[in-house]
């Protein structure tokens, strides 16, 4: 698949990196639809200047001198090659493949980690500041309301209370087109239940708490509408009286702008590949031997982060602090300087260490922008967590979805059309699309995607680890199966007919091995009540690059290092990764290099969102660290009478280069020690030297490259291709997944224990979605019935597997350190993998997730004896 | 949660005086901690019992059979060798309830009086029959984890895994009040909606567990117990089941086969008893008790599925306990 399609894909994804749901960022995301694959920082060009923009992208890094060097090209172990590219002068030359390496790519326990497992990890939940007041949000407990009144006299006269803040905007929610559409009011329309209304800061938490109660609001209730079917009816209560629009936000969520709007149904957009759809999908099912079709429904999932949302706002006379639970420090220090029209200078964000965001954690939020008002009124810090309720009706969501499919063949298996409708609510919320995977998997001449946003009264969605994507292979890669069945095909064999990308070429051959495919039985072959079965889906994922990555890296005359920038380790271990480059440029061990990230007074770092964060940060750090070594090594120099050129440095030391030159681990053999790092360091002219980095573009440039948001899709995508064993008792309807063979590729592993880990947190966080999380609103009331982590399930010790996370290398040559990432296409294709295992089981197929006990004896047919229904 | 006093209990006495009605007894805390924290209690006073002495104790004896402290914690009657061999379900049912945490806190006492897990009953924001309200929100609502049995007034399942097992135990309580200590056999301690709505047993405002009575297994008896959750981990039985069987060779004398999460009390079904007694327990029997103890139920919108779920947990906890 070309690269472009992908840009010109992206195009209509919202924006959020940096950017705030001001009328700004509103017009930069002119055109399109619920977005297929918000990820948070997606940002969207114009349409019209598209191509000229892509075909400059192209080029990239013109303006930079270049030099030509050879890179690593392939997939290590399987297709290797080199291919030429132009390298910025200022940049190091290339890596050679991981085996020649000795930090980077090897096995690298966090540096971090005795930090966090001795609780002496700072998380803005442990911030605690001298005279620090604790907050209270106070939420509204109606879907639809009206708010007349809110009475904060009997509140405020508590004696623990510090200071009392309404609400006057709420961020997260679509907005009116036409404002005037509605009745204007002294407050916000309550829109969902859990809407943040005001918040109190008191002395104490409890105090605080008890203080919340004695705010009075007074609501007009209205109807409401939480159910999808119900909202799409023409008669249903309207959650926006008029066309709506999420404006793209630092909060992540949101779509498009212009989009038709009927009712409470926003859409559909039209897309496929190009941005627009391929082909004719009509032509293409006339032309099919086959044609397979089916409905799909996914449910709401919740983010239910470890660590909740949270902030700790410190407003001081000369500056605003702001501790917060983010994936974005600078996103968040952008819009609290909006909002409160400060200059980004006085506003400062820090995130030490965060416990989990996985897209809901890129803004301000309702809850941040409160706790900067209250502490700015109290004159003091203030600390606001959200609580377990509040974090699972306020913050965010993964859009539920139902998703009409159907896919046409040529008895060969060469795919003739693909057609998805899909209907999803992110609630107040725009984006639920699942349209990425129909557009992007498989090769197809003829591809449409018909997203529609359906508002109901719930909180909005926000990005959620791929979003879209899950949702979308859920469908695709079952009716892929199926096909294959149709046509009498293996699985894995049609795939290779119709999927272009050779590493996932590579990871279904690898995977099949393991698991031994071959083996695999029929369907519903095993006797019996417990029946096996084994299945496999695909993943499919963009290379996004953050060009405002940027970092510095210091080195002092005792011979120690620091690495300083805005980057924030969201818990998928940037702090070590980034040693590890900087420890290989200086030929020293990741412990010898102190990490900085998480604070906005450093150089900016990218969100950690889309995937995007090694992809975006790694080349960065070796590239300063690189032009440090060099001021380090010309000031050497001259006192050994060479040039910087004849030196290197490896394993602690500095060595004059033998004859031969090339990378270090080439020549080790005609070298001479000179000194010790430690030695040369004492040498240095001045007490400190520095270089600063700002990621430059790829090598070769972008498939797309947005200069205004400082935005690249690279060329190529991530695969990834998941293998599932589950055993199903057909007696009580209850799936086990017994293993998962995860086979992903990620550019070049910088710590492969740390990629494994996110693959198993991948996996394991789509099981949990597979078969258990349900965000549950009560038909009758829209209120939500299990806003806990005990009846809201998630996935726990004994349902995990025994996972396999399997690497390959897969080298293009693209910056620096060719790193890339794993986040999200770790955990696209795990529920479909899961769904086709239980086919594979059964012989039966669940269209519907979760995938409960109660559904699973449905499809079983056991449903003849049920003498309730399932809704 | 509301500010509280805390009193500190050195004898049942003591403890006892205390109750007035704006106290609360706080054994293990586990299930009260909940519902302070969502305001559905607001006591003036907690009254700590975890300190007594001599009520977290296991005695089993040959002829009397055993004897529970109140405060014997689920953990330990896991972790008993006697419990495990002669009253077998109630281990069971002791070691699969919630998390190795939780278990280390909870006291049997705790668990037979916890309140229902109703998730309308738990949130405050929900005034239903059972807080005084006109309407019980889960029959017309979100019910697939609700009662298929004796759910027309109030869908409440009971929470205790305890209690199934004590019931089909045959297990007695020993209730000390202010003026007097009363024994009762636990299967009638038990209130359904239509006897009380506001509460699930009849224990008094001014009245302790103090003992837990289990009668000595007959001769020739096995008991079993069999959770099935969504999840193994952390969660709470779709359905659960508790059998006693008492055998003479091979046919069945007695039966008790008790179901929980099925109804708002532990459930006997008494249909699975009689279609048992007399004969020979085998895969055609247990089948045929499952389909019976099931004939009556009444299904609500969501929860269907859960009777050929009880037919299946019930079945293999009669084949089980015939083991």
């Amino acid at each position: 698949m070309s690269t472009q399609v992908q840009a010109k894909r992206r195009k209509k994804r919202r924006a959020g990196k940096a950017t705030t749901a001001s009328s700004k960022t509103a017009k930069a995301s002119a055109n399109a639809g619920p977005a297929s694959a918000p990820t948070g920082d997606a940002p969207v060009p114009k349409a019209a200047t598209e191509q000229a923009r892509a075909a400059k992208a192209a080029k990239g890094n013109e303006a930079k001198p270049t030099r030509k060097e050879m890179m690593p090209s392939g997939i290590f172990g399987a297709i290797m090659t080199e291919v030429e590219r132009n390298i910025p002068l200022d940049e190091p030359p290339p890596l050679p493949v991981n085996a020649k390496l000795s930090v980077i790519g090897k096995r690298t326990p966090r540096i971090d980690g005795h930090l966090k497992v001795t609780g002496a990890a700072r998380y803005t939940s442990d911030v605690r500041l001298p005279g620090m007041l604790y907050a209270r949000l106070i939420t509204s407990p109606h879907p639809h309301a009206r708010i007349r009144l809110i009475d904060t006299t009997q509140a405020e006269r508590h004696p623990s209370v510090r200071a009392v803040h309404v609400l006057d905007r709420v961020l997260g929610n679509a907005e009116l087109r036409d404002k005037s559409k509605e009745l204007p009011g002294k407050y916000p329309i309550v829109r969902f239940a859990g809407q943040p209304v005001a918040a109190i800061a008191a002395t104490s938490q409890v105090e605080a708490d008890e203080a919340a109660r004695l705010v009075r609001v007074d609501y007009e209730v209205l109807p409401f509408v939480v159910n999808l079917e119900e909202a799409r009816k023409p008669d249903a209560p309207l959650v926006f009286p008029g066309p709506a629009d999420q404006a793209a936000t630092a909060g992540g969520g949101g779509g498009p702008a212009g989009v038709p709007q009927k009712g409470n149904v926003r859409g559909p957009v039209k897309g496929g590949p190009q941005g627009r759809a391929r082909g004719d999908v009509q032509k293409g099912f006339d032309e099919a031997d086959v044609v397979s079709e089916g409905e799909f429904r996914t449910q709401v999932q919740t983010h239910s982060a470890l660590e909740t949302h949270g902030v700790v706002a410190d407003w001081r006379s000369d500056e605003l602090v702001v501790y917060s639970s983010t994936q974005g420090t600078s996103s968040v220090r952008d819009e609290l300087a909006e909002i409160f029209k400060l200059p980004k200078s006085k506003v400062r964000v820090v995130t030490e260490f965060m416990g989990g965001g996985f897209g809901a954690k890129f803004g301000a939020g309702n809850y941040g922008v409160l706790a900067a008002h209250l502490s700015k009124k109290a004159k003091a810090p203030v600390r606001l967590m959200l609580d377990r309720k509040d974090e699972h009706l306020s913050v965010g969501n993964r859009p539920d979805s139902v998703q009409r499919l159907k896919i046409g063949a040529k008895r060969d298996g060469t795919l003739t059309a693909i057609h998805l409708q899909v209907y999803g609510t992110a609630g107040t919320g725009t984006g639920a699309g699942t349209g990425g995977p129909a557009q992007n998997m498989y090769a197809c001449p003829n591809i449409l995607t018909e997203e529609s946003d359906v508002f109901t009264h719930s909180g909005p969605a926000a990005a959620f680890r791929a979003p879209g994507h899950p949702q979308g292979c859920f469908a695709l890669e079952q009716l892929i199966d199926e096909l294959a069945e149709r046509l009498q095909l293996d699985p894995l064999a049609l795939r290779d007919k119709i999927d272009e990308s050779p590493a996932r070429r590579e990871e279904r051959r690898i995977g099949a091995e393991r698991v031994n495919w071959a083996n695999r039985h029929a369907p519903g072959a095993d006797r019996g009540a417990i029946k096996r079965g084994l299945g496999v889906a695909q993943s499919v994922w963009y290379r996004l690059i953050n060009l405002d990555s940027s970092c510095e890296v210091r080195v002092t005359r005792d011979g120690s290092i620091e690495l300083l920038s805005g980057v924030q380790d969201i818990g998928g271990g940037i702090r070590t990764a980034l040693a590890q480059v900087v420890a290989e440029e200086f030929g020293l061990r990741p412990s010898a290099i102190t990490i900085r990230i998480g604070d906005t007074s450093f150089p900016g770092g990218p969100a950690s969102g889309g995937s995007m964060t090694t992809g975006s940060i790694t080349p960065v750090a070796r590239n300063a660290a690189y032009n440090v070594k060099k001021q380090m090594l010309e000031q050497i120099a001259p006192q050994f009478n060479a040039t910087a050129e004849q030196l290197e440095m490896r394993d602690g030391a500095i060595f004059m280069r033998g004859a031969t030159g090339g990378h270090a681990s080439e020549s080790r053999a005609s070298t001479r020690k000179l000194l010790s790092f430690k030695q040369a360091a004492a040498r240095l002219k001045t007490e400190q030297i520095a270089a600063r980095s700002s990621r430059s573009d790829d090598y070769g440039g972008f498939a797309f490259k947005n200069e205004a948001a400082a935005f690249g899709f690279g060329i190529g995508i991530y695969g990834g291709v998941q293998f599932a064993e589950v055993a199903v008792d057909t007696e009580t309807g209850v799936i086990k997944v017994e293993r998962v063979v995860a086979v992903h590729d990620c550019g070049r592993p910088v710590n492969p224990l740390a990629v494994e880990s996110q693959i198993n947190g991948g996996v394991i966080q789509g099981i949990s979605y597979a078969l258990y999380e349900n965000r549950l609103l009560d038909r009758n009331t829209g209120l939500m019935v299990n806003p806990n982590l005990e009846q809201y399930k998630i996935v726990g010790s004994r349902e995990t597997p025994r996972i396999e996370a399997v690497l390959i290398e897969e080298y293009v040559g693209r910056n620096s350190t060719d790193a890339g990432g794993i986040g999200e296409p770790a955990t696209i294709p795990t529920v479909a993998a899961i769904a086709n295992a239980f086919y594979n089981a059964t012989g039966v197929r669940l269209y519907e997730m979760p995938m409960t006990p109660a559904r699973v004896l449905a499809a079983l047919g056991r449903a003849a004896k049920m003498k309730g229904g399932l809704s | 949660m509301n500010r509280f006093e805390w009193a500190e209990a050195t004898t049942v006495a003591e403890a006892v005086s205390q109750l007035n009605g704006r106290s609360v007894i706080k054994a293990g805390g586990v299930d009260l901690l909940d519902r302070l924290k969502e305001g559905l209690d607001a006591p003036e006073r907690l009254v700590n019992i975890r300190n007594l002495k001599g009520l977290d104790r296991i005695r089993d004896d040959a002829k009397t059979g055993l004897a529970l402290g109140p405060l014997v914690t689920l953990a330990q009657l896991d972790a008993d060798p006697t419990v495990r061999r002669r009253y077998t379900a109630l281990a069971d049912a002791a070691g699969h309830a919630a998390t190795p945490q939780i278990r280390n806190m909870a006291t049997l006492g705790g668990n037979l009086l916890q309140r229902p897990r109703c998730w309308y009953f738990r949130s405050a924001q929900f005034h239903c029959r059972k807080k005084g309200g006109e309407r019980c929100f889960a029959i017309e609502g979100e019910n697939q984890y609700h009662a298929i049995f004796d759910n027309k007034l109030c869908a409440i399942v009971h929470p205790s895994a305890t209690a199934a097992a004590l019931v089909a135990l045959g297990a007695r309580l020993e209730l000390t009040g202010a003026k007097k200590r009363r024994e009762v056999l636990l299967e009638e301690f038990f209130l359904t909606p239509e006897q009380d709505i506001r509460r699930e047993n009849s224990i008094g405002a001014d009245e302790l567990i103090t003992g837990i009575r289990v009668p000595a297994p007959a001769a020739n008896s096995r008991s079993a117990y069999i959770k099935q959750g969504e999840k193994e981990s952390f969660d709470w039985p779709i359905a659960e089941v508790a059998v006693m069987l008492e055998r003479e060779g091979a046919r069945v004398t007695r039966a008790s086969v008790i179901l929980g999460a099925a109804a708002p009390i532990p459930f006997r079904a008494r249909e699975a008893e009689a279609a048992l007694v007399g004969r020979v327990v085998n895969e055609e029997t247990a089948r045929a008790a499952a389909e019976a103890a099931m004939r009556n139920a009444t299904p609500l919108s969501e929860n269907g599925y859960k009777v050929p779920l009880f037919e299946t947990v019930v079945r293999r906890t009669i084949l089980t306990a015939a083991r």
